[in-house]
């Protein structure tokens, strides 16, 4: 990232720009990851107004997942669904990796 | 055609408000503040000036209901006292640190405990390194003064940094004083039409405050930055202080000299102490003692090379201070920066300390009388003391 002096930064580090936190990685913590059934989805948007990290994806009138960059694994959108269409699934094996938990009883 | 009235220093605050007419005013009430808002109230309810006034539940909403204001652009005033003040504390540095020109009065009174509504200055002295400028009245017309000059000092941009107007609580802030107003078209003229550099309210251009500084961010520069603005404070307060010498006739600098050409004893001191300090200057120069006095107004930033400068040829210098720094005998908070100030300088006069008026505490000419004596003696056998509570009974 370009670094700045001093006197470049900006007075009363204002950002002279709107919704910059869409440029940052966010959601790197998230142990739990929400995974859409589409089957069950009726794009009522409720998953959508409650996010707390506008993650929820949303094109044309249709909920189409989630944003993971920014999505910290809540799971409020999973318990607010009224469809039951979202499930949270352990992130370690989303990504396929083994878990802490079983890297410990392999290792040391 | 400037018009004298003659009202107490509370309303000297509210007249200039008026004349400002600031577009939002967030406040709670707190004695002896309390006048400051209620006047400025009921001229809002009477539809004398236009201002949002909104009534905050604690000083601290009261300042960060300025701080959103101001974000959202608007020119906004308030006024607070002691705890309130204490309250406001963290908000304060926001304020600052955001660089937005918030106006304030502070009607100087001291804090707990033991309870005491009356003056003296420990409460603004606890908010020196808050960012923001302070600025001393000792009276009425100086306090009238220092807030219309205030506005043009925080707004400009190479400062955009808040100000604090000091008045000294009851003493200033509830003495019927006789004053000048100046016109309300003049004075409106002379503060002008704030334009602020960003706002919130601005949907055409977003911006955003506030935001979360990591570790490996720009905390650092950012600070730095901050104190560039009073840095160039002094400069743009002496130029406001000029223009404003030719619509009132009357002269602001960072602090004011009286009879100082040739003073071998001088005394430093803010608020409403000076006008008997003056008093008793006169008498003793009529017994042939060469005293004279330095009024100091601009306590942030602090004049540090005018002030060596002035009291270059002093062969004893006496800081009165109306508040203590709790510090180990390190006296009161103007004789501190004082006494730093003189560090590098080639000649050094005696620095003697007398902490005066806690509580509100009368400073009768007697006292000062007896400072002056003392302190002529100062440097000599006799006269060892550096720091001396005067009128303690002890
Ligand atoms: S888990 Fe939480 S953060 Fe992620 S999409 Fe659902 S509500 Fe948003
Ligand atoms: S709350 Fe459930 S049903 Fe509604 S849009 Fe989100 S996933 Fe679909």
């Amino acid at each position: 990232m370009r670094q700045w002096t001093w006197r470049e930064h900006p007075l009363g580090a204002v950002i002279p720009e709107a919704a910059t936190a869409d440029h940052y990685e966010t959601g790197g913590w998230r142990s739990l990851r929400p995974v859409l059934d589409r089957e069950k989805c009726i794009d009522c948007f409720f998953c959508f107004i409650y996010c707390p990290d506008s993650s929820v994806m949303v094109q044309e009138d249709k909920m189409t997942g989630f944003k993971l960059q920014h999505c910290k694994g809540c799971g409020i959108c999973a318990h607010e669904c009224p469809k039951e269409a979202i499930t949270m699934i352990n992130e370690a094996e989303a990504k396929g990796l083994e878990t802490c938990a079983a890297d410990n009883k392999d290792g040391a | 055609m400037a018009k004298t009235v003659a009202m107490v220093g509370t309303d000297a605050v509210a007249e200039a408000m008026r004349q400002i007419n600031p577009d939002v005013v967030p406040a709670y009430p707190i004695t002896p503040q309390t006048a400051v808002v209620e006047k400025y109230a009921q001229m809002v309810a009477d539809g004398i000036v236009d201002s949002e006034m909104i009534n905050a539940e604690s000083e601290h909403s009261a300042m960060s209901a300025a701080i959103g204001a101001a974000a959202g652009g608007a020119r906004v005033m308030t006024a607070t006292s002691s705890q309130g003040l204490a309250l406001m504390w963290e908000m304060l540095y926001i304020a600052s640190g955001m660089r937005l020109p918030v106006v304030m009065a502070n009607v100087n009174r001291s804090l707990s405990a033991p309870i005491n509504i009356h003056c003296d200055h420990s409460d603004s002295m606890g908010a020196r390194d808050s960012g923001w400028i302070q600025l001393f009245s000792e009276n009425a017309q100086e306090t009238y003064d220092n807030v219309l000059q205030a506005i043009r000092i925080a707004e400009h941009p190479d400062v955009l940094t808040p100000v604090m107007v000091l008045l000294d609580g009851f003493i200033i802030s509830h003495s019927i004083d006789r004053f000048d107003l100046i016109d309300d078209d003049v004075a409106k003229a002379f503060v002008g039409q704030y334009t602020p550099r960003n706002s919130l309210l601005d949907a055409a251009n977003p911006s955003c405050w506030g935001a979360f500084d990591g570790l490996g961010g720009y905390f650092f520069e950012f600070k730095r930055a901050q104190a560039e603005g009073m840095l160039k404070a002094p400069a743009v307060i002496r130029e406001v202080g000029k223009e404003y010498a030719e619509i009132s006739g009357r002269r602001y600098d960072y602090f004011a000299s009286y009879r100082m050409e040739d003073a071998e004893f001088v005394i430093v001191a803010a608020g409403s102490a000076a006008g008997t300090i003056r008093t008793a200057v006169d008498i003793f120069r009529e017994k042939g003692l060469r005293v004279g006095l330095l009024k100091l107004r601009m306590f942030r930033p602090f004049p540090q090379q005018e002030l060596v400068e002035a009291l270059s040829h002093a062969k004893a210098v006496a800081v009165f201070d109306r508040s203590d720094t709790f510090a180990g005998d390190l006296g009161g908070p103007i004789f501190v920066e004082t006494r730093s100030a003189f560090y590098e300088a080639e000649k050094r006069p005696q620095l003697m300390n007398f902490i005066y008026g806690l509580g509100g505490r009368d400073l009768p000419m007697s006292l000062v009388n007896q400072a002056i004596e003392m302190f002529k003696d100062a440097g000599s056998a006799e006269q060892k003391k550096r720091i001396v509570y005067l009128g303690l009974r002890d």
